[in-house]
C-alpha cells in the first residue's frame, strides 16, 4: 500500500525525476567547494584567486596537509585518532635535513656524509615507518588508546625534532630534493618551445588531458561493470552532467597551471597517492578490514580479522605519510626547522571530518577528506587574498568545521 | 470514568515510502494485561513509540485518548509525566551506576537542591521489595544478571507512579525461572490495578498471562482476541499473525546422519577475569555429518562460553582440551585458524558481535570469506553484489537489494545475513548460538528450514538455545549443560522436556575443602 505520488509536471518536475536517486549528501561538500571557489573569484581584488600563480600556490601550500589527511581518514575510519602527525613531520623534516645536507658541524653529525636526494627521501620515509611501528605497537599490541599514545607522541617527536636540530635550522637543500615541494614538471616548457607554444606549458596540458581521459574511462568502466551485474546506477542525466562538470573543472585547473609554471611535482605525488589509497580503501582486503573494524570491532574479531595487525599497519602507514608530509614542507621551506608542522594534526583531522567521516568510526572516504582539505585550503587562501586578519580566519575555520559536521549529522538524521 | 484507560483511534503513521501504521485502533481496559503480537516489522514498536511520545503529536494522524483526555505529547517526558512508562527490549540502564542511582536517574530525590542519598537508598529498597529483588541498592547494575536488571527497570518504572506499563519483549533475554518470576510479578501488579501492555514473541507466555491480545500485521490491526474465550490458544494467535494456520511450527525432515565431523575432548575454560573460576569443565561432545545437535542450558550455564572458546579462543582464559574436525586435531587458537579448520560460529547477539550495522548486506556477507572475492589483491565488488543477491534470494532476506544497509533491516532479516555470512565460508561445522532470538514466528520457521537444509547438505550443526521446545523440535540429539558441566545427552527417541530440564538443573555437589 505505497502511496503513489502524483507525477510532477513542468520543467522542475521533470528535472526532479531525472535526478531521482542522486545522493545529495555525498555531493554536498563538493558543491560547497565549488561555491567557495566562485565566491572568492568574485570577491578577491582583481579576481586574484583565479590567477594561474594562485592556483599553483594553492596546490603546493596544501599538499602536505592533504597527504596527512589521507592517512588520517584511514586511522579515523578504524576508530582511532592521531595527534602526533605534525610533530612526526617536524622530526622527519629534521632527519631529512641531516641526511640530505652536509650537517652542521657543531651538532656532532659531521661524521655523516650528505647523501643523494633519493637516499635522503627513502631514509626519511623508513624512519617514518619506524615511528609508526613504535606508535602502532602501543596501540595494537599493548592496547593503549590511540589518543593517549599519539598525545605522548606529539610531545615525544617534537622533543626529538628539537634534539636533532639543536635549536638551529638545517638548509639550504639540494635542488633535486627541493623539487618535490617546490618544483614543476618541465618548468622551462622545453617541450612547448619545441612546438612553438610559449603561452602554455605543453606538458601540463598533456597531463591534464590524460587525467581527464583516465577519469572518464574509470567512471564509464565502473558504471558498465555495475550495469552488467544489474546493480543500481546513478541516473544517466546526472552521470553525464557530473562527469562533464568534473572534466571541465580539471581542464580549468590544468589550463590555469599551464599558464603558470606547469604542474607541481607535489600535485603529481598527491594524485598518485589519492588513486592508490582510494583503491586500497575500496578494493583491497586491508581497506575493507579497516571499515569492518570501525563499524563493529567485536564483529570484526569474530569474522576472523586480525585486528591487531590491521591497527599496527595503519599506524605504520600513517608514520610513512607523516614522513612524506615532513619532506614536502621541508623541501618547500628549503630548511628543516624545529617549529615545522605545528598544528598540522588539527588541519588534517578537520579535513577528514569536513569530508564526511564519522567520529565513531566506520565511515569516511579518501576523496571526501581531500575535498574537505581543499575547502579549508581555498578558504584560507581566499581570506588571505582578501586581507582578512588571522583572528577572523581562525574563527571562521572553526565555525566551518562545526557547521560542516552539524550538516552531516542533520542530513543523516533526516534520511533515517 | 470509562472502562478503557487507553484508546488509540485511527492512528496512521507514514515514513517516506512506507505506511508503518494504517488506521490502527487499540483499546486497553483499565487493569488488564493487554498483549500485542505481530511479526517483526509489523508495526508494534512504531505503535508504542507513538504512544510514548517518541514520535510527537502531529507526526501521525489519529488521536490518543488516555484517561478520557486527548493527548498532545511532545516527548517521552510528557508521557512519563502522565504515568505511561515503556521498558524497551534493550535495557536503558547505566552499567557503572548503582541500582538505586539507576532507579532514580533523572528523577532524583532531593532536599534543598542536593540529592538525599539516605532517602534514595530507603525508597530504592522499598521498590526492590515490590519487584521481589533482594539486592543491595548500592550494587552497580553491571554486577547483576540480565533478569535482575529487568526487575530494576520495572522498579524504576514504579518510582514514576506508573499507570500504564509497556513492556517490549521483557523475557527475550531471560531464562525460564526469571521469566516465570517476571510473569508472576505482572499478575501481582494486575491484582493491584495496574494496566500493562506487553509485546512478546513468546506466545506461551502471552497465552498464560494476557487478558486480551491485539494482533498487528503489515501496519493493520487484524483482530483483538479475548484470551479468556474458548479455543483461543497459541495456534489461534499464530494464525492471526501469519495469516495462515501453522500446524507445524517445525518443518518435517528425514535426517541422514553420516560420520563424525566435530568432536571436542576434555575442554576446559576459565573465566577471563578470574582465572581460578572454571566456566567449562571437562566437556566432551561430538556432532556428525548431517546431524543437528542441540546444546541446552539455562543462562550462565556456559553454553556461549563453550562455543566462543572453541571458536578461536574468542572468550575465556587458560583454555585446554582438544578439538577435532573430520578426525584430525585442529588448532583453534585464533578465529582465523578456527575458520580455516572448518568451524563457523554465529553469535547470540547479532547487533553487538555479528554485524557491521553501518555497512550493506553484500559486504556483511563477504567479510569472513573476503579472500574468495579477491583476485590479484583486489576485491571484486560486483562479484560480492552477485553473491549477496543470491543469498538475498535464497534466504528470502527482505530488502530492496544487496546494497541495502543492514542496520535498517528487521531482526529476522539481520539474522539471515549473519547466517549467510557463515554459510558462505563453507564450514564443516556451524555453531549457531540462539539463531532465533528476538525474531518472529514466520522468520523462525524459515531459519529452521535453513538449518535443516544445511544438515541435509552434510554439514554438522550445533544449535545453542534457551528455548527448549525449539531444540526438541529441530534437533536429532541434545546435550544438556549445567554450571559448565555436560550433564546429559539425549537422543531424539528419548526426548522429553522433563528429562532435559532435570539435566539442565543438575547442580554440582559442593565439596567441603
Amino acid at each position: 500500500m505505497s502511496n503513489i505520488k502524483e507525477q510532477e509536471s513542468g520543467v522542475i518536475g521533470k528535472l526532479r525525476n531525472r535526478l531521482k536517486g542522486v545522493d545529495l549528501r555525498q555531493n554536498a561538500i563538493f558543491l560547497a567547494l565549488l561555491t567557495l571557489i566562485a565566491y572568492f573569484a568574485v570577491t578577491t581584488p582583481n579576481h586574484a584567486s583565479l590567477t594561474p600563480d594562485n592556483w599553483s600556490n594553492l596546490v603546493v601550500q596544501n599538499g602536505y596537509i592533504l597527504v596527512l589527511a589521507i592517512g588520517m581518514v584511514m586511522i579515523i575510519i578504524a576508530g582511532h585518532i592521531d595527534l602526533s602527525v605534525g610533530s612526526v613531520a617536524a622530526f622527519i623534516g629534521a632527519v631529512s635535513g641531516i641526511l640530505a645536507v652536509r650537517p652542521l658541524e657543531q651538532n656532532g653529525w659531521d661524521w655523516l656524509p650528505a647523501s643523494p636526494w633519493f637516499v635522503a627521501i627513502l631514509g626519511a620515509i623508513i624512519i617514518g615507518a619506524l615511528v609508526g611501528m613504535w606508535q602502532g605497537f602501543w596501540v595494537a599490541y599493548v592496547g593503549i588508546p590511540a589518543f593517549i599514545v599519539t598525545l605522548a607522541g606529539m610531545l615525544l617527536f617534537r622533543g626529538l625534532a628539537l634534539m636533532t636540530l639543536q635549536n638551529s635550522n638545517i638548509g639550504p637543500f639540494p635542488d633535486a630534493f627541493r623539487a618535490i615541494g617546490n618544483g614543476f614538471v618541465d618548468k622551462e616548457n622545453t617541450l612547448g618551445k619545441d612546438f612553438g607554444i610559449e603561452s602554455h606549458n605543453l606538458v601540463a596540458l598533456i597531463i591534464t588531458a590524460v587525467g581527464i581521459l583516465a577519469l572518464l574511462w574509470s567512471s564509464f568502466a565502473t558504471r558498465r561493470g555495475r550495469i552488467k551485474y544489474s546493480q543500481s546506477v546513478e541516473p544517466r542525466t546526472w552521470f553525464f552532467v557530473k562527469n562533464a562538470l568534473l572534466a571541465v573543472m580539471i581542464g580549468f585547473v590544468g589550463n590555469k597551471l599551464s599558464q603558470s609554471s606547469g604542474i607541481p611535482w607535489t600535485l603529481v605525488l598527491l594524485i598518485f597517492l589519492i588513486v592508490i589509497y582510494t583503491v586500497i580503501m575500496k578494493q583491497t582486503t586491508f581497506g575493507r578490514h579497516i571499515y569492518a573494524i570501525g563499524g563493529n570491532l567485536h564483529a570484526a574479531v569474530l569474522s576472523g580479522i586480525n585486528v591487531r595487525r590491521v591497527n599496527f599497519w595503519l599506524f605504520v602507514n600513517m608514520g610513512m605519510l607523516s614522513a612524506l608530509s615532513g619532506i614536502l614542507i621541508t623541501a618547500r621551506m628549503n630548511s628543516a626547522v624545529p617549529k615545522a608542522g605545528d598544528g598540522f594534526e588539527l588541519d588534517a583531522i578537520s579535513s577528514v571530518f569536513i569530508g564526511g567521516a564519522s567520529v565513531q568510526g566506520g565511515v569516511g572516504t579518501v576523496t571526501g577528506s581531500i575535498v574537505g582539505g581543499m575547502i579549508q585550503g581555498v578558504l584560507g587562501n581566499g581570506m588571505n587574498l582578501n586581507s582578512v586578519g588571522i583572528d577572523f580566519q581562525m574563527t571562521i575555520k572553526g565555525l566551518v568545521l562545526l557547521f560542516a559536521v552539524a550538516f552531516d549529522v542533520w542530513s543523516k538524521r533526516r534520511t533515517k | 470514568m470509562t472502562e478503557n484507560i487507553l484508546e488509540m483511534k485511527n492512528i496512521t503513521k507514514t515514513f517516506p515510502g512506507v505506511n508503518a501504521l494504517t488506521d490502527v485502533t487499540l483499546k486497553v481496559k483499565r487493569g488488564e494485561i493487554h498483549a500485542i503480537c505481530g511479526e517483526n516489522g509489523a508495526g508494534k514498536s512504531t505503535l508504542m513509540k507513538v504512544l510514548s511520545g517518541v514520535y510527537p503529536h502531529g507526526t501521525y494522524d489519529g488521536d490518543i485518548v488516555f484517561e478520557n483526555e486527548v493527548l498532545n505529547l511532545k516527548n517521552i517526558r510528557d508521557s512519563e509525566h502522565l504515568g505511561i512508562v515503556i521498558i524497551h527490549q534493550e535495557l536503558a540502564l547505566s552499567p557503572y551506576l548503582s541500582i538505586a542511582e539507576n532507579i532514580f536517574l533523572n528523577n532524583e530525590i532531593k532536599s534543598r537542591g542536593l540529592i538525599d542519598w539516605n532517602k534514595t537508598g530507603l525508597e530504592a529498597q522499598k521498590l526492590l521489595a515490590k519487584v521481589g529483588l533482594s539486592e543491595d541498592p548500592n550494587t552497580p547494575v553491571n554486577k547483576i544478571g540480565v533478569g535482575k536488571q529487568q526487575l530494576v527497570e520495572i522498579a524504576k518504572a514504579l518510582s514514576k507512579r506508573v499507570k500504564l506499563l509497556i513492556l517490549d519483549e521483557p523475557t527475550a533475554a531471560l531464562n525460564d525461572a526469571d521469566s516465570a518470576h517476571l510473569l508472576d510479578l505482572l499478575r501481582q501488579f494486575k491484582s493491584q490495578g495496574m494496566t500493562c501492555i506487553i509485546i512478546s514473541h513468546k506466545l506461551n507466555e502471552i497465552a498464560a498471562i494476557a487478558d486480551q491480545t491485539t494482533i498487528i500485521r503489515d501496519g493493520f490491526v487484524i483482530e483483538t482476541l479475548d484470551m479468556h474465550a474458548d479455543k483461543v490458544d497459541q495456534e489461534r494467535i499464530i494464525k492471526g499473525m501469519v495469516g495462515r494456520e501453522m500446524n507445524n511450527r517445525y518443518p518435517a525432515r528425514e535426517p541422514k546422519i553420516g560420520d563424525e565431523v566435530f568432536r571436542i575432548e576434555n575442554w576446559m575454560v576459565h573465566h577471563p577475569d578470574d582465572h581460578e573460576r572454571v566456566v567449562v569443565d571437562q566437556a566432551n561432545l561430538n556432532v556428525k555429518a548431517g546431524e543437528i545437535v542441540g546444546l541446552a542450558g539455562i543462562m550462565g550455564a556456559g553454553r556461549t562460553e563453550l562455543a566462543r572458546s572453541v571458536f578461536g579462543h574468542s572468550w575465556g582464559a587458560k583454555i585446554s582440551g582438544s578439538v577435532f574436525v573430520n578426525g584430525k586435531e585442529v588448532n583453534v587458537k585464533t578465529v582465523r585458524r578456527a575458520i580455516d579448520a572448518g568451524i563457523a560460529y554465529s553469535t547470540e547477539d547479532r547487533k553487538r558481535f555479528g554485524l557491521n550495522l553501518l555497512d550493506d548486506i553484500k559486504r556483511n556477507i563477504s567479510i569472513a570469506s573476503l579472500e574468495d572475492f579477491t583476485k590479484r589483491g583486489l576485491v571484486n565488488a560486483n562479484e560480492e553484489f552477485k553473491v549477496g543477491s543470491e543469498y538475498r534470494e535464497s534466504m528470502n532476506i527482505k530488502a530492496p537489494s544487496a546494497n541495502s544497509i543492514v542496520g535498517k533491516l528487521s531482526g529476522g532479516n539481520q539474522q539471515k545475513v549473519v547466517l549467510s555470512q557463515w554459510i558462505n565460508v563453507d564450514p564443516e561445522i556451524l555453531i549457531l548460538d540462539e539463531p532465533t532470538r528476538g525474531i518472529d514466528v514466520g522468520a523462525k520457521y524459515e531459519i529452521y528450514t535453513i538449518i535443516q537444509e544445511l544438515a541435509s547438505r552434510g554439514k554438522a550443526v550445533l544449535v545453542i538455545s534457551s528455548e527448549l521446545p525449539e531444540l526438541l523440535g529441530i534437533c536429532d540429539r541434545i546435550y544438556a549443560i549445567a554450571e559448565g558441566v555436560i550433564t546429559g545427552e539425549v537422543a531424539r527417541k528419548d526426548f522429553s522436556p522433563e528429562l532435559l530440564m532435570q539435566y539442565m538443573t543438575t547442580v554440582k555437589e559442593v565439596s567441603n575443602v
